[in-house]
C-alpha cells in the first residue's frame, strides 16, 4: 500500500529525515516510534503531501506523493498533531465543511457525520462549537475528521499526545476498531512505547532521522532478550549491598539494577538461572517477598538499539538506570 | 481540476471564514467600529470647508483721523462688526497696541489681530494707500492662513466699495452701476465640473473607502492564512483533494466581503454625516472596489507565503501599507508631491483605485472615462496573481 524509498528531507541544512525506506502492507498498522525530533512528523507530512521530500520517493496506493499528490490526497486521512477543527464552528459544521471539500454528496455526508459522531459518543454535541470541547473530545473529533472520506490509508501523528490515560485508551481502541472493521491501513507515530506495543503490527524505531530497526513488537523484543534471557524483578524485604554484589558476581547474570530499597531487576541468561539467583539470595539470608519474570519492553529495545532512552516519557515510569542524557534538540518542523 | 469545483470550494472556504468572523463578537464590533472611528476622525478633524466660526480676533484702531473729517477707520470697523455679527465668523476684542495683540496671541487669548495704522484716514484723504496689518499666529499655520484669506477678502471688498465711491466722485460720467467695472474690470467665477457644493470630504471619501477595503484585505488575508497555518487547520484544507487556488480565492472572498462591509459603513457615514453626494453608479463603485482587491491580493499572498508566522506577516503588511496610504493620493493630491514621489505613486494600485473611485463618485464618470485605471488594475491583478499562486503552492509544501 505504501512504499517509501530513500526518503530524505532537509530543512535549511538540517537533515530531519535521512534516507529512510519501508513498506506498509494493506490493512497493516505500522508504527513509527521515536523521541521528539526523530523525524516522525516530517515523514508523515511527506506521506500526506504536505511537505515536499528533498530526495527519495514515496508512493501511497501506487501514487507518487509529489507527482500525483491529488490522487494521494483522495486516498488518505490525516490526524495531525495539531487539532484540525475550527473552534467557532460546531462539530457538525466542521465535519460538513471538510466533508464537502472531499466532494462527498450531501445525503451521504449527513449520514456519515451522524455515524462518525455516534462512533465516538459525540452525537449529543453535534450543535456545539468545538471551542467549548475538552481536549479529549477535540482529539476524537480530530480523528473522525480524517475518516470522513473513508480513507484507504489513515495517517496518525501522535494521536494521543496530551490526553489523559482514559482518553488515550479510548482513542487507541477506536483506531484498532477502524483497522479491524474497515481494513484501513494505518501509519501512526508515537513516542510512547506502550502505544506502539498495543496498536502496531510492525514498528519502525526512528532516531535522528533514520529507521534504526523495523520489525514486529515481538521480534524487536527478542533482539534484547534472546531466547534464554530472562529479566527478573525481585522484591527482597532486607535488601543489602552484599546481596546485590553476590548476585552480580554470578556467572549467568549480566546486570543488576536497583529500583528502590526493596526492588532489584536482574538480567540473566542460561539454564536454571532462577534457582541460581534465589540460592544466592538465600545464602545471604535474604527474605524474598516476590519474584516476577519480566517481558522485555520496547523501552528496553529502544535503549538496546539506539544506545539512549526515549526522551519525553512523562507518561511512563522507567527503571532508574545510569543512562546517557542527550541534549534536547531544537524541534524542526 | 475544473473551474466549477475551484469556485464551489472557494465559496465553501469563504462561507466558513465568514461564519467564524460573525461568531467572533469582539472582532465584529471592532470591524464596525474601525471605519466609524476612521471616518469621524478624518471627517471632523480635517477642515470640511474653508469657513471659520467664532475665531477671536483682536482689533487695534490707532487711526487718528484727519481734521474734522470722520475717521475712515470707524466705517471700516462698523462694516467688520456687521460681517462678524451676521456670519458668526469672528468675535472682536479691542486692544490698544500691536504689542498687546502679540501678547494676547502668545497667551492664546486670540487667534489673530487687525491693526489699523495711525495715518489711515490721513492717507486715504490725501490720495495715498491706507495700511491695515493682519497679525497672525504662526504656531497655527492652518488657522493663520484661513484668517488671512478671510480678512483679506473682507478688506478687499471694503476697499473696492471705497474705490467705487472715489471714482464716482472724480467723474460725473461714472455712476453706481459702472463704477465697479472701472475699479475691477473683470470678475472671476469658479464653477465645478458637476453642479453642487463640494468639500474636502468629497475628495477624501472615495480614497478612504478604497483604502479601508484594501487595508482590510491586505492585513486580513495574511493574518487569516498564517493564523490557520499556526493552529494547524490549514493542513486540513491542504490535505483535501482541492486546488490550492480555491484556498487563496476562498480566503480572499471572505476578506473582501469583510472589507466591502467596512466600505459600505464608510460610504453610509460619508453620506449621512458629511453630506457627501454620490454622483456615479453604485454598482460601478463596488465593481471598482472588487477590482482593487483583485489587484492587491497577489501581494498579500506572496507576503503570507514568505512570512513564517502571523506576527511577521502583519508586520510586513503594515510596513507596506503605511507608505501606500500616503503616496496613493488618498489624503493629499498626488499633484502636490515632488516628482519622484509621484513616480512611486504610479506603481501603487491604490492610486488607481482611489482616482477611479473619485472620478466615479464625485464626477459621476462612467466606465468609458476610467478605462486607463481599469486596464492598469486588471494588469496589476493578473501579474500579481500569476506570481502569487506558484509561490504559495511552493511555500505551503515546504
Amino acid at each position: 500500500m505504501i512504499e517509501v524509498r530513500n526518503l530524505t528531507k532537509n530543512f535549511n541544512g538540517f537533515r530531519a529525515v535521512d534516507h529512510i525506506s519501508f513498506d506498509v502492507k494493506r490493512g497493516e498498522v505500522f508504527g513509527l516510534l521515536g523521541p521528539n525530533g526523530a523525524g516522525k512528523t516530517t515523514t508523515i507530512r511527506m506521506l500526506a503531501t504536505l511537505t515536499r521530500p528533498t530526495e527519495g520517493t514515496a508512493t501511497v496506493g501506487n501514487y507518487d506523493v509529489v507527482k500525483d499528490d491529488d490522487e494521494v490526497r483522495k486516498l488518505i486521512g490525516l490526524v495531525s498533531e495539531k487539532i484540525i477543527m475550527y473552534d467557532r464552528l460546531t462539530a457538525k459544521e466542521n465535519l460538513w465543511f471538510f466533508g464537502r471539500l472531499y466532494g462527498i454528496p450531501k445525503e451521504v455526508l449527513n449520514e456519515r457525520i451522524d455515524e462518525l459522531l455516534g462512533l465516538v459518543q459525540l452525537g449529543d454535541w453535534k450543535g456545539s462549537q468545538v471551542g467549548t470541547f475538552s481536549s479529549g473530545m477535540r482529539q476524537r473529533m480530530n480523528v473522525i475528521r480524517a475518516l470522513l472520506n473513508m480513507p484507504k490509508v489513515l495517517l496518525l501523528d501522535e494521536p494521543t499526545l496530551g490526553l489523559d490515560p482514559q482518553s488515550s485508551v479510548e482513542v487507541r481502541e477506536f483506531v484498532k476498531k477502524i483497522n479491524r472493521e474497515k481494513k484501513t491501513t494505518i501509519i501512526l507515530t508515537t513516542h510512547m512505547m506502550v502505544e506502539a506495543d498495543i496498536l502496531c503490527d510492525r514498528i519502525g524505531i526512528m532516531d535522528h532521522g533514520k529507521i534504526a530497526a523495523l520489525d514486529t513488537s515481538t521480534n524487536l523484543k527478542k533482539l534484547v532478550s534472546g531466547d534464554d534471557t530472562a529479566i527478573l524483578e525481585l522484591e527482597i524485604a532486607n535488601l543489602t549491598s552484599n546481596m546485590i554484589a553476590s548476585i552480580q558476581s554470578l556467572k549467568c547474570v549480566s546486570s543488576v539494577s536497583q529500583d528502590n530499597s526493596t526492588h532489584i531487576k536482574v538480567h540473566a541468561s542460561g539454564n536454571g538461572v532462577f534457582d541460581t539467583i534465589i540460592d544466592a539470595i538465600r545464602a545471604e539470608k535474604g527474605e524474598i517477598n516476590s519474584v516476577k519474570n519480566l517481558e522485555p519492553t520496547l523501552e528496553d529495545v529502544f535503549l538496546h538499539i539506539t544506545g539512549h532512552e526515549v526522551r519525553d516519557k512523562a507518561d511512563q515510569k522507567i527503571p532508574m538506570r545510569a543512562h546517557r542524557r542527550f541534549m534536547p534538540r531544537r524541534r524542526v518542523r | 481540476m475544473n473551474i466549477k469545483s475551484v469556485i464551489s470550494n472557494s465559496l465553501r472556504i469563504a462561507w466558513k471564514d465568514l461564519i467564524e468572523l460573525f461568531r467572533n463578537r469582539m472582532g465584529l464590533v471592532m470591524l464596525v467600529l474601525m471605519p466609524i472611528f476612521m471616518m469621524s476622525m478624518v471627517g471632523f478633524i480635517y477642515p470640511s470647508d474653508t469657513s471659520m466660526s467664532n475665531v477671536s480676533v483682536a482689533l487695534v484702531n490707532e487711526d487718528e483721523g484727519y481734521g474734522s473729517y470722520p475717521s475712515a477707520s470707524a466705517t471700516l470697523i462698523m462694516a467688520l462688526e456687521n460681517i462678524s455679527n451676521s456670519t458668526g465668523m469672528m468675535t472682536i476684542t479691542e486692544a490698544s497696541s500691536l504689542d498687546e495683540v502679540r501678547e494676547m496671541i502668545q497667551k492664546e487669548e486670540v487667534e489673530g489681530g487687525i491693526v489699523i495704522a495711525r495715518n489711515f484716514t490721513v492717507s486715504l484723504m490725501t490720495g495715498n494707500q491706507g495700511t491695515i496689518t493682519i497679525v497672525t499666529d504662526q504656531s497655527n499655520p492652518q488657522m493663520s492662513t484661513l484668517l488671512q484669506i478671510a480678512l483679506k477678502e473682507v478688506f478687499e471688498q471694503m476697499g473696492t466699495w471705497l474705490a467705487q465711491q472715489n471714482v464716482q466722485g472724480l467723474s460725473p460720467a461714472v455712476n453706481a452701476s459702472n463704477s465697479l467695472a472701472i475699479v475691477k474690470p473683470y470678475s472671476v467665477q469658479t464653477e465645478g465640473a458637476v453642479p453642487g457644493h463640494f468639500s474636502y470630504f468629497d475628495f477624501i471619501a472615495p480614497g478612504l473607502m478604497a483604502m479601508t477595503v484594501m487595508m482590510s484585505v491586505m492585513t486580513g488575508l495574511p493574518a487569516a492564512i498564517s493564523h490557520e497555518r499556526e493552529v494547524g487547520t490549514l493542513d486540513g484544507m491542504m490535505v483535501a483533494p482541492i486546488n490550492r487556488l480555491a484556498i487563496i480565492v476562498g480566503k480572499t472572498l471572505a476578506q473582501t466581503a469583510r472589507g466591502i462591509l467596512q466600505g459600505i459603513i464608510i460610504l453610509a457615514l460619508a453620506v449621512a454625516l458629511f453630506g457627501v453626494t454620490i454622483h456615479g453608479n453604485i454598482l460601478l463603485i463596488f465593481a471598482l472596489l472588487f477590482l482593487g482587491v483583485f489587484s492587491f491580493v497577489g501581494l498579500g499572498v506572496v507576503v503570507t507565503s514568505f512570512a513564517k508566522d502571523q506576527e511577521t506577516a502583519m508586520m510586513v503588511m503594515m510596513t507596506l501599507m503605511f507608505p501606500m496610504m500616503f503616496l496613493s493620493g488618498v489624503f493629499f493630491p498626488i499633484q502636490q508631491m515632488p516628482w519622484y514621489m509621484q513616480g512611486i505613486s504610479k506603481f501603487l494600485p491604490l492610486t488607481y483605485v482611489s482616482t477611479a473611485l473619485r472620478k466615479v463618485m464625485v464626477l459621476g464618470a462612467g466606465v468609458s472615462m476610467i478605462t486607463t485605471e481599469l486596464a492598469v488594475l486588471i494588469g496589476f491583478g493578473i501579474v500579481m496573481t500569476a506570481i502569487a499562486v506558484p509561490v504559495f503552492r511552493r511555500a505551503m509544501t515546504r
